[in-house]
């Protein structure tokens, strides 16, 4: 079962449109980015998906129902870590969790794990005015763990937390799929999502740009391989000898070339017919950052 | 029903934290002792009740006091929670805006009756009991009570209402500034301007009417002509002849304060899209 279904939707404030016409569905323990500029729609999608705004036209699905329609039984079901978090300041940490638990319907004594979980057990009993933007992020991300979502919507969720701890939170999250918990997320961070995700949504102005995996995201955007070779003191003979295969960029020591990456393998067979002229080889592949670029601010493919 | 105690407990424990239920109740209730106690001295009389007299002088108080703290209570009870930034996490959980917005004025109420009951009960049982009060001044004393809550509750409801409406914080507070200043100072002064100027084309029974247009007035006609001992000390014997409203219809008309904008508010916080 898909569990979270999004057709044809839009989603205009006035005059302006905030989504339009955003159609994909994600299965039972997906991870998807969403990434996006500001204002591209990423949190307008999240908002539809919690049934917090109706969708103009097009129709949202999650688990199976209509957010915006369901009873508020189907709400235990999500977790949200909305984008800049805030708490009540004069309460605990511990104090919030534990009323946000109760507001949910989960038993408060599960809190304590959470918190420790999370990494913010020694500062449990201190008030949220007193936490920094990283501890607020790890409360915000433990209220979004309550009660064992099936649902899971992080927006901006690594924001303010330190490489270790971020490393945690894709453990923490990698733990949840296995579980079945379907996982969406947005982020400007873009290189750590590179290892973590499989599927990419690129939002830009309101319309779904690209998606996919990585792999389909490279070979759709037919960004170039940029491939660096070392040849001190032979720059200028190796790049005679590469006929057909355009070079970028020629200095003393070093020659780049870029190639489709389809042409990948031929190019290195071609170098690595050069014998010692080349002393070493750097292949550098599109990043998330460079596709990212690529349809952010490119054509919108339909 | 259990996420609307969620959120009016957690107002509540809110109150107790920062100190705001300990305060408004000393507050209360020093003011209730000092009247309590100087009240009953200008009355001279050897026959005095002086728990009638309390009434009198902590109705007067009240007035001023219950809509003010009611509205520092609530006036940023939506508005705050948008501006904190509070609100968006609260309306993923299993809680609707109905539920959030009942629990909220369900909470702040809580704390109004708490400080109300604890204040002015300390100090009506301290003179009922020290100096001696019928079954009738109890019972005018017990009227007090209760329609002091729902005073409170009807400013609680109005801000709550005001809060909802606007974009910021410092609106909020400036039209609960507005409210207080509107229904407990500038409405009686145009009531009295009124009855000087209209008294030749305005009829007599109109004057009880444009009172019904302000909670206050109508807890203050409530309490001093609810009951025979209190209308005597509170001078109003021969104006509750002439408005002759009876005290179940004054009890629903204040009733009617506490529901209507709080029907409102629910109404269009329903509606409301984040």
């Amino acid at each position: 079962m898909n569990a979270i279904v999004i057709d044809h939707v839009g989603k205009t404030y006035g005059a302006q449109a905030a989504l339009a016409d955003v159609s994909f569905s994600l299965a039972e323990g997906a991870l998807l980015a969403l990434l996006g500029h500001n204002g591209a729609g990423k949190t307008t999608l999240m908002k539809l998906m919690l049934g917090l705004i109706r969708p103009t036209s097009g129709r949202v699905e999650v688990l199976g129902c209509d957010p915006a329609g369901a009873a508020m039984e189907f709400r235990r079901h999500l977790g949200f870590l909305p984008e800049n978090v805030a708490f009540h300041d004069e309460m605990t940490g511990r104090d919030t969790l534990i009323f946000l638990a109760r507001l949910k319907g989960v038993a408060s004594n599960s809190c304590a794990a959470l918190l420790e979980r999370v990494g913010l057990a020694p500062a449990a009993d201190r008030r949220v005015k007193t936490y920094s933007k990283g501890m607020r992020q790890r409360l915000g991300l433990a209220q979004a763990l309550l009660g064992h979502p099936r649902i899971l919507l992080l927006d901006e969720p690594t924001t303010g937390l330190d490489p270790v701890l971020r490393a945690e939170f894709f453990d923490i999250l990698a733990e949840l799929r296995k579980g079945g918990t379907t996982v969406l997320l947005s982020s400007h961070i873009l290189t750590e999502l590179e290892a973590r995700t499989e599927l990419v949504a690129i939002m830009r102005a309101g319309r779904l740009a690209a998606w996919g995996t990585l792999p389909q995201l490279r070979a759709a955007a037919a960004m170039p391989v940029r491939i660096r070779l070392s040849t001190p003191g032979a720059a200028s003979r190796v790049a005679n000898r590469l006929g057909g295969v355009t070079i970028a960029h020629v200095n003393d020591h070093s020659v780049d070339l870029t190639c489709l990456q389809s042409e990948k393998m031929a190019v290195l067979r071609h170098v690595a017919g050069l014998d010692a002229e080349v002393q070493d080889v750097d292949i550098h592949l599109p990043t998330l950052d460079d596709i990212y670029l690529h349809f952010g601010h490119g054509e919108v493919i339909q | 029903m259990n996420a609307i105690l969620v959120i009016a407990g957690k107002e509540l424990r809110d109150g107790l934290r920062n100190r705001w239920i300990i305060g408004a109740t000393l507050v209360l209730a020093s003011l209730a002792f000092a009247l309590a106690l100087l009240g009953a001295a200008p009355t001279g009389a050897l026959a005095v009740k002086p728990l009638a007299v309390t009434v009198v002088s902590l109705a007067s108080l009240s007035i001023f006091l219950l809509p003010l703290i009611a509205l520092l209570l609530s006036y940023d009870s939506v508005v705050g929670e948008i501006e904190r930034g509070t609100m968006l996490l609260l309306l993923t959980y299993p809680l609707t805006h109905t539920q959030f917005l009942l629990g909220k004025m369900m909470g702040h109420s809580a704390i109004l009756a708490l400080a109300t009951l604890v204040g002015y009960g300390g100090a009506g049982l301290a003179v009922g009991l020290g100096q001696g009060g019928d079954a009738q001044s109890w019972g005018a004393f017990a009227l007090l009570l209760a329609t002091s809550v729902m005073l409170g509750m009807s400013f609680v409801s109005l801000a709550t209402l005001a809060s909802l409406l606007v974009r910021e914080r410092s609106t909020a507070a400036g039209i609960s500034v507005a409210l207080w200043l509107l229904f407990v100072v500038v409405f009686d002064l145009a009531i009295l301007g009124l009855l000087v100027t209209g008294k030749d084309w305005l009829a007599p029974w109109a004057f009880g009417w444009l009172l019904m247009a302000n909670p206050a007035d109508v807890y203050r006609l409530v309490n001093l002509t609810g009951f025979e001992n209190v209308r005597m000390f509170s001078g109003m014997a021969g104006a509750a002849a002439d408005l002759s409203f009876p005290p179940g219809a004054l009890l629903a008309v204040l009733a009617a304060w506490v529901l209507v904008p709080m029907t409102a508010a629910l109404m269009i916080f329903r509606r409301r899209e984040l």
